[in-house]
């Protein structure tokens, strides 16, 4: 059996629950896992060694950690972690590293695996619409959608080895700016309420931001309400030219259900429309379907919820 | 004088239906046109030009089908055409290798692209091409500001970063708040004459193979409620079926 090597997947300077799902990947796809941390302080690791699969935690520490760099990450990254199947997750940053690393060692990459059965490997492709499925004749860098596969316990012990590493920047960074709001980005969101066009107008999104705030959830839109209306921003688009996104629920409020809509969502684990055209097609493709004005459905999906959610 | 190249890629027509033949997709008898990211990739290679003086070079790698995506940026503006002639599968190490040749043999200081393909959607050439050529790289840049070297905004974790990046580099390009221009008739009629300069190549062979494709598998029907009374039925499933809230 191969290797297989995880880059732990970081949020707000700690280890990301969807860590424990790529090493679950990385034993469907070799054996002595190597759990790769990149971090500017080697505490950040600590507690790694608990993930359950794991043989192995190397906290490769680099001041190059401190913002997102992607020749710089590769290359610390790299040098860090054993030959065999590196695994990463599959958001926008990571994907980017993870075509970095594949280049680095001449080997293929395989991005948004959603299965992986016997050794072979499924990615979406032209926009979920197909899969396809691959199987490696070596090694290969891959990157896996998040919240599909179980997560790994944490009832392991591993050793932590700290690694000092370094990487040549290509980028330097100016400014950060921050969300305007304090709300969630829908690739980041584990529950989005989205809206189409049918919400009338930007001001009507209150409506959606009261639910989201109820479910801790991110507000999304359509391509058509981002196009018509500028207080939605482009960032808030979910679609084949906004965000893929694959959360445990998606709330889809006056929007149609286009095939380039449902090209960034219809991986979802759940999907709730509410739409006043029977016919809309998005129905299809929802699991619980609502047929009504969002106008009425609304306020009773809010009390609903707050009832059921205290 | 900035050497500019786009990279530039046939896809399917969002909008078409995709369908199962054997156990391969079939694009027989699917419109074929230029990937939607690629668009923002070209408006900012154009911009770049405009920007700082130079040449555009736009770049795909394909069959002579691919002449067609290759023509219509010519239309908008690009200055040369080059398609890397290959009619067979390349895995993404083969594709970043014959194009990462190209793109030092011909001496380019700049290479946009779109921040991902809308047929594999992976989004892996622009950096994996960076990486090979030792260069920098920003990837899903929504905002480029032109000069001595680059001002790129691009999403990071809470907002956005913005970030000076020195050339030579690589940057692949979201949607952002860029126009992209149009084609006008003197411009499609320049493109119909215009040479798309043809190179052979031959990529390393793919490390992974296709073993089939297929149509994802149906979702089981949903349910459907009529009436503005059945969220709170809804609500409550999320919560006891689906254990989704
Ligand atoms: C290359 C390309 C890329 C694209 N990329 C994207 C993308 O990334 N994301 C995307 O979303 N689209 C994308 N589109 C656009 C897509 O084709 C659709 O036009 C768009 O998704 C429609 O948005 P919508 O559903 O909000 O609007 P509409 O299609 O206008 O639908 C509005 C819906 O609201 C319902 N409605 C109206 N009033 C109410 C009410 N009071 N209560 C309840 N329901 C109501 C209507 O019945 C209707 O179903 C793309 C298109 C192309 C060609």
């Amino acid at each position: 059996m191969t290797d297989t090597i995880v880059i732990a997947e970081l949020s707000k300077g700690k280890i990301n629950a969807t860590t424990n799902e790529l090493v679950t990947a990385a034993g469907m796809l070799g054996s002595n896992c190597t759990l790769v941390v990149p971090c500017t302080e080697s505490s950040v690791a600590n507690d790694a060694g608990s993930i359950t699969g794991i043989t192995k935690v190397i906290a490769a520490k680099s001041s190059v950690f401190e913002t997102y760099d992607a020749a710089a990450w590769a290359e610390a990254l790299d040098s860090a972690s054993p030959s065999g199947i590196v695994i990463t997750s599959a958001s926008a940053q990571s994907k980017d590293l993870a075509a970095r690393l594949a280049a680095r060692r001449s080997v293929s990459v395989i991005q948004d695996v959603t299965g992986i059965q016997n050794g072979t490997l499924s990615t979406p492709i032209y926009s979920g619409k197909a899969i396809q499925n691959v199987s490696l004749n070596g090694d290969a860098v891959v990157t896996i959608r998040a919240n599909i596969f179980r997560p790994a316990e944490n009832s392991g012990n591993c050793d932590v080895q700290v690694l000092d590493t370094t990487g040549n920047l290509a980028t330097a960074l100016q400014e950060m700016v921050q969300r305007a709001s304090e709300r969630l980005d829908v690739s980041e969101a584990n529950i989005i309420v989205s809206g189409g066009r049918g919400m009338g107008t930007p001001a009507n999104f209150s409506h959606l931001e009261e639910i989201a705030d109820k479910l801790g959830a991110a507000v999304g839109a359509s391509r058509a309400a981002v196009d018509t209306w500028e207080e939605i921003p482009h960032s808030m688009q979910v679609g084949q030219t906004g965000k893929t996104v694959n959360p445990n629920l998606y709330i889809a409020v006056g929007i149609s259900g286009a095939i380039q809509h449902l090209a960034g969502m219809r991986s979802s684990k759940y999907i709730v429309a509410i739409n006043k055209d029977a016919e809309a097609p998005i129905f299809q493709h929802a699991d619980y379907g609502i047929v009504a004005s969002w106008e009425d459905a609304l306020p009773v999906l809010s009390n609903s919820l707050a009832s059921l959610l205290g | 004088m900035v050497n500019i190249a786009v990279l530039v890629k046939q896809v399917p027509d969002t909008n078409s239906k995709i369908q199962i033949v054997g156990d391969r997709v079939d694009l027989s008898s699917v419109k074929m046109e230029i990937s939607p990211y690629d668009e923002f990739a070209v408006e900012n290679a154009l911009q770049h030009k405009e920007s700082e003086g130079g040449t555009v070079t736009a770049i795909t790698v394909g069959n002579d089908g691919a002449d067609k995506v290759l023509k219509g940026v010519k239309a908008l503006g690009v200055d040369n055409i080059v398609r890397l002639d290959y009619d067979g599968y390349m895995d993404s190490n083969g594709l970043q290798s014959v194009l990462a040749d190209e793109i030092k043999s011909g001496g380019y200081d700049v290479v946009y692209c779109g921040k991902s393909a809308a047929d594999t959607g992976a989004g892996s050439t622009g950096p994996g091409i960076a990486e090979r050529l030792g260069w920098g790289s920003i990837s899903n840049a929504t905002e480029i500001k032109f000069g001595e070297g680059l001002m790129v905004t691009s999403p990071a974790e809470g907002g956005d970063a913005i970030a000076s990046l020195s050339l030579p580099a690589v940057v692949s390009c979201d949607k952002g708040s860029i126009k992209v221009r149009k084609s006008n008739v003197k411009g499609i009629m320049m493109a119909k004459r215009a040479q798309v300069d043809v190179k052979s190549v031959s990529p390393p062979s793919p490390t992974i193979t296709i073993v089939s494709e297929v149509m994802p598998p149906a979702k089981p029907a949903g349910k459907k409620y009529e009436g503005a009374q059945s969220a709170q039925t809804v609500a409550q499933l999320l919560r006891d079926e689906a254990n989704v809230i």
